[in-house]
């Protein structure tokens, strides 16, 4: 028939587009240009499906997809920019849960299929609830809807029957002729469930690692579907964004080293976190902005860590003022960004590139750590974890082995930081006890434009 | 599809995976990480059968798929619209003013 052949030509150009896209996306230079490339694929996959013959429902499909997206493109176009990666968290659900529907519906029409489509329709399924109600979790916790992190007694056991439950009954209405509505519904209700069981006791630090696993887990229920609707676009492109996004989520557990597994299963908690804390000794010491700026301003080079508490602040744009100013009058100043700061691998260097901050004043940890001892201070703002020394000394942190940026080895630190409270992970900072290591009190933002207007009185 | 060709197309699919982002620098990773959540947002194609093939008489089955193609559509939008954003700024960062101010 023509137009299935037409169709399938236009899928397979597609799925071709999606691959390139991906391909752009993954190299600064071409990366808006994949973006674009795929977003026209897409609309182009769109237009084409409603040729597909023997379709029904077509004013409900219209509808679906009028609100659905128009809904979507709104939140998605007002987001903050700190507030990103939830928002990559709910999208990924939601498609999630659209593998999940799919499943539902040919479960509910009772279609016959061979024992392989039967196996993939109910993996699918799981695997695309778990990623719809696991996503809503992490979008709560980012959201900081939910803040503490829930462990129930005997989890991986509850983990583990969960698990074996909900496949052994998806496999039972999977093989089975006529399930009933009931079977189908605790099917549903059970791989639900077992998302929120997963995604719960894991702590907000490690969340950027779940979403990007979450991710690749959408990308395989995708591409299961394509297996049951037999459509070969799908099959491709969720296998594609599956596969690439588990590599993802390896380069990110690498960058915090932290082995997947261990996030999944022994998740960082409060309670090691507070048998932590007692071990440090000292006090804090505070200075003022006044002698902050005098620190920079007559320092030969300063590096700026920036911290998820500077985004959360919104003082990029003052953060960059600030490091112009300095510059200005002749004091090297540089970035150096940890691999997991701010939410995401990257999301910084997304933030610092809002406010204006040029690429090569931006350094990966590896590029900076060996420069600290020549830097006269190191300013941390609004960031933590990151810069801890017991993740170099401490055996019995959660964090140890994770790598650090060696901002305890500057001549000066100056930590600025909102109040006297743990990090998001709930450890406490070793390096702010330390003899070269100054707190500067206050909201970034507040604190930072402080500095700003000392820096401009010492230059007159 | 036959159980080996199906088996082929998913390795060879997972190849195409992990070679494609494998030399992805750190600071696009988030937005390659969205950029992978709106491709997998082609599972809308995958709905608008599902729906297009459900019994127009049946309330359930019409239920389910109205909630699957707008599940889709939300991901494809959002996950583009997403990326975008965060892709411009890239664009925009004033790469070439360099450092020698």
């Amino acid at each position: 028939m023509t137009s299935n052949w037409f169709i399938n030509a236009a899928y397979f150009a597609v799925t071709l587009v999606f691959i390139l896209g991906l391909k752009a996306m993954s190299s600064p230079v071409t990366a808006r240009k994949g973006i674009v490339l795929a977003g026209f694929a897409m609309v182009a996959a769109t237009v084409v499906t409603f040729f597909m013959p023997g379709l029904h429902n077509v004013g409900l499909m219209v509808m679906a997809i009028v609100l659905g997206g128009g809904v979507a493109w709104w939140s998605g176009k007002v987001v903050k920019m700190t507030d990103m990666p939830q928002m990559v968290a709910v999208y990924n659900g939601m498609g999630g849960g659209a593998a999940a529907c799919i499943a539902a519906i040919e479960l509910v029409r009772g279609v016959e299929h061979t024992a392989m489509v039967s196996t993939l329709l109910v993996l699918g399924a799981i695997i695309g609830s778990v990623a719809f109600s696991g996503s809503c979790v992490a979008f709560a916790k980012l959201q900081g809807l939910m803040n503490k992190t829930i462990r129930l007694p005997q989890q991986n056991n509850i983990n583990f029957f969960l698990t074996l439950l909900t496949f052994g009954l998806g496999l039972t209405i999977g093989y089975s002729d006529a399930p009933s509505l009931f079977e189908i519904t605790l099917f549903f209700i059970l791989a639900l469930a077992l998302g929120v069981v997963l995604v719960i006791p894991i702590g907000g630090a490690d969340m950027p690692v779940v979403i990007s696993l979450l991710n690749a887990f959408t990308g395989l229920a995708v591409g299961f579907k394509g297996f049951v609707l037999a459509n070969p676009a799908l099959i491709v492109a969720g296998i594609v964004v599956g596969a690439s996004g588990m590599l993802l989520t390896q380069l990110m557990a690498k960058a915090m080293n932290r082995p997947i597994r261990n996030i999944i299963f022994s998740p960082i908690t409060g309670e090691a976190a507070a048998s932590d804390g007692s071990e440090v000794q000292g006090s804090m010491r505070e200075l003022s902005a006044t002698d902050a700026a005098s620190l920079m301003r007559y320092g030969n080079k300063v590096i700026i860590i920036p911290g998820y508490g500077m985004a959360v602040a919104g003082a990029q744009h003052k953060v960059w003022e600030m490091a112009q100013l300095l510059e200005e009058g002749g004091v090297e100043v540089v970035f150096a960004i940890h691999p997991v700061a701010g939410r995401m691998p990257g999301h910084m260097n997304v933030l610092l590139a809002e406010a204006g901050v040029p690429y090569d004043k931006i350094f990966d940890l590896e590029e900076i750590n060996a420069d600290f001892p020549q830097a006269d201070v190191a300013l941390v703002i609004g960031a933590n974890d990151v810069v801890n020394p017991v993740a170099r000394t401490d055996k019995s942190s959660p964090i140890y082995g994770m790598p650090i940026l060696n901002a305890d080895m500057a001549q000066n630190v100056i930590v600025v930081k909102r109040g006297k409270g743990a990090g998001y992970s709930g450890i406490e900072n070793a390096l702010f006890y330390k003899d070269n290591c100054r707190m500067l009190y206050g909201s970034a933002q507040a604190a930072i434009a402080d500095v700003i207007a000392q820096v401009k009185t010492m230059e007159v | 599809m036959d159980g080996f060709t199906a088996l082929y197309i998913f390795m060879l699919a997972a190849f195409t995976g992990y070679e494609v982002i494998s030399r992805v620098p750190v600071i696009l990773h988030t937005p390659l990480m969205s950029g992978s959540n709106f491709i997998h947002g082609v599972v809308l194609i995958g709905a608008m059968a599902s729906l297009g093939h459900a019994d127009p008489d049946e309330p359930l089955q019409l239920l389910i798929g109205f909630l699957a193609v707008f599940l889709g559509a939300a991901n494809a939008a959002g996950g583009y619209i997403v990326t975008e954003r965060m892709l411009a700024m890239f664009k925009t960062g004033n790469r070439k003013q360099g450092g020698a101010q």
